[in-house]
């Protein structure tokens, strides 16, 4: 008989009940809310009279809105002042468990709950957020939802779930110097597409998954959904163990050793089945870059934009000649000579203080390019940014030209009052390079916080390793 | 919820991959705390020249002759034709609320992102997959016959064309139901609740550490 795989093992313990047709009822461990998904669920429960089933599995803060300049004390524009006031509001009302500005806890949800370490392995986490996919680098099966079912997982703890069918993608070998996990989730969608996981739960494997830090687990993970998997995961072992240790929410004493040898099971049998299996050879994978609409549109940073002309799929073609009609790029173009606006270092993706390590390293002692109008740095929590001044790290990149800003999602949604203006190009370290992800008429180029930083120094694409 | 039954509807093409919904309700709308007021902004970076915010009228502003929404042969369209990976991108179901309001009952494409398509159901909006060569030959025949419309008839899982082709289609049966319904998920959930306290009671004593 086939063993299990990481993800029937987290399924499995998480079922209240299935019905015939397979349509389960799936329990909800730890539930995080923000200000944006979360006001009409709020409402939905006031309106039908229901409480919130289990106060404690919900962590909640503000981040989507939030302005990142130093030392905010008010949000200017009123309508996302308003939303953010009202996560205040029902936090207060429902006693929640709340980091609301001004704590030095409050960032973005998915740095924020590994950090306090509301993320343990063999959890169930949902957020009403796409990029949820993040905290399956614990070993937890982490998915994104909509507004309906947060009220749901809010009233009841629970979801209606069909299971998703087991990817795994084994990323074989070490990647060489200066290759990140960025490149690595980037060269992964590359191959499979941004749809090449939908219907899947991916689980990471390989070597090169395994020398990862959790930072850069993360960092994959984070990125699953951007494959079209609403859920990415990583089996336990020391790493993530060592990370966990002594976070504020994680268990103590005799019950942290009871949850090690839960834990230490949270991993595919050697003999289980997967519906697909993805092979990578890490040793040929160099930095990566987007340079379209979809963060399958990437390319090495030493290669050129593909011509649409050389696209047999007559959906694709035209796909790729409206993202570069959008992007103002030209076939066969080198990557490196795509010249930059803007340089965004932060979010879920790539927010964490490994991250701003990663770019210091790149800065330190170095300047913005002039034809750089702005490069942000904004750290994914208030404890990074805490921990980054701690090591000098704002000093390194203000010595450069770079802001150094309050937490928040920022640039990466350009929700709060970080944005590209109309055909600028930005490289940035988030996630998402859609028409208008980070300003209406804006050109994202996703990159690592590494490529990123040497970008902001050349002015243009560079390899970062031998910049 | 609102319950889909029958659907005799105009058809709007969107000729494109991978819509995400970001590009179908743009970030800045999602500042609302309400679940109604997307319909005016749905696709607004395409089907306005200008920048949209929050509060704008939309009737002044100016619409893009090019987008098929505002082109006349497509007013009042409740289908909307589209290419795969629908619904990619964020979780946001302003998204879904946001096709709801515009007056669209039913998108059909060849594949859906998976958090757009389990948000769909919550709202009554249908999410039709066609194998892609037929929803090849709907965009032809679509943009050559104005006025082309489809019966969707989801009790027997059928679309009819004029033509009178009939194109059968799969759903999760559960989900049939509920949409024919209209039922309520939390209120069927609720229905279960004995069974998921004493789940939770049994996973307390096994794993204590995740109640905290």
């Amino acid at each position: 008989m086939a063993g299990k795989t990481l993800y029937d093992k987290l399924w499995d313990t998480h079922l209240v009940r299935t019905d015939s047709g397979g349509t389960a009822l799936l329990y909800i461990d730890r539930h995080l809310v923000h200000e944006v998904t979360s006001p009409q669920a709020f409402e939905g429960l006031q309106l039908t009279g229901r409480r919130p089933w289990r106060l404690e599995s919900m962590v909640a803060m503000p981040d989507h809105n939030t302005p990142t300049d130093p030392g905010f004390t008010t949000i200017a524009d009123p309508v996302s002042r308003l939303q953010v006031e009202t996560l205040d509001v029902n936090a207060r009302e429902h006693g929640l468990r709340y980091f609301p500005i001004g704590d030095v806890r409050r960032g973005i949800v998915h740095v924020v709950g590994p950090e306090q370490g509301a993320t343990l392995p063999g959890m169930t986490v949902v957020c009403g957020d796409s990029h949820t996919s993040t905290h399956g680098a614990f070993g937890a099966l982490a998915f994104g939802i909509g507004t309906s079912e947060v009220e749901h997982v809010m009233a009841t703890q629970c979801l209606i779930q069909k299971k998703s069918r087991a990817m795994l993608v084994r990323v074989d070998g070490r990647t060489r110097p200066g290759v990140t996990a960025k490149d690595i989730v980037l060269a992964i969608i590359g191959r499979i597409g941004t749809a090449g996981g939908t219907g899947y739960a991916i689980e990471f494997g390989g070597d090169a998954i395994r020398a990862l830090s959790m930072e850069g687990r993360m960092t994959v993970c984070n990125m699953a959904i951007e494959a079209g998997a609403r859920a990415g995961m990583i089996a336990v072992d020391d790493t993530t163990l060592a990370y966990i240790k002594d976070r504020p929410f994680a268990p103590q004493g005799e019950e942290w050793d009871r949850a090690v040898t839960a834990w230490r099971e949270l991993h595919s049998d050697p003999n289980a089945e997967f519906d697909q299996v993805v092979t990578l050879d890490a040793t040929t994978i160099p930095p990566q870059v987007t340079w379209g609409t979809s963060p399958e549109m990437v390319a090495a940073v030493g290669g050129r934009i593909p011509d649409p002309a050389q696209e047999a799929d007559p959906v694709k073609r035209d796909g790729m000649e409206r993202a570069l009609r959008y992007m103002g790029l030209r076939p066969n173009m080198p990557i490196t000579s795509i010249k930059l606006d803007r340089v965004f270092i932060g979010s879920c993706t790539n927010g964490r203080i490994e991250d701003l390590r990663a770019a210091a390293a790149v800065i330190k002692g170095r300047k913005v390019a002039p034809n750089i109008k702005q490069a942000l740095v904004v750290p994914g929590s208030g404890l990074v940014k805490q921990q980054a001044e701690a090591e000098g790290l704002d000093r390194v990149f203000s010595a450069a030209g770079f802001e150094w800003r309050e937490p928040g999602c920022s640039m990466c949604l350009a929700m709060n009052a970080d944005r590209l203006l109309p055909g600028e190009h930005c490289a940035s370290t988030s996630n998402r390079n859609f028409e208008g992800r980070q300003g209406q008429g804006g050109r994202t180029h996703l990159v690592s916080p590494a490529m990123a930083a040497a970008a902001a120094l050349a002015g243009h694409f560079v390899d970062a390793r031998i910049f | 919820m609102q319950a889909f039954n029958r659907l005799d509807g105009l058809v709007v093409p969107l000729d494109r991959a991978n819509v995400d919904t970001d590009a179908i309700i743009p970030k800045q709308f999602l500042k609302s705390i309400k679940r109604t007021g997307f319909g005016p902004h749905l696709f607004d970076e395409w089907r306005y020249l200008d920048h949209g915010e929050p509060g704008m009228d939309c009737a002044r502003r100016p619409p893009n002759p090019e987008f098929n929404l505002n082109q006349s042969r497509y007013q009042g369209a409740s289908i909307l034709l589209a290419r795969e990976n629908f619904g990619c991108g964020s979780s946001r179901e302003h998204a879904v609320w946001a096709l709801d309001e515009f007056g669209i009952r039913c998108v059909i494409a060849p594949s859906f992102a998976d958090i757009f398509f389990t948000n769909s159901f919550k709202s009554g909006l249908l999410p039709l997959r066609l194998p892609v060569e037929t929803v090849d030959r709907l965009f032809k025949a679509v943009m050559a016959q104005p006025g082309y419309r489809l019966t969707v008839d989801l009790l027997a899982q059928t679309v009819l064309t004029p033509q009178g082709a009939v194109l059968g289609f799969q759903i999760d049966p559960f989900r049939k139901e509920c949409l024919l319904n209209g039922w309520d998920d939390i209120e069927l959930t609720l229905r279960h609740a004995d069974e998921i306290r004493a789940y939770e009671a049994r996973r307390r004593q096994q794993a204590p550490w995740l109640f905290s």
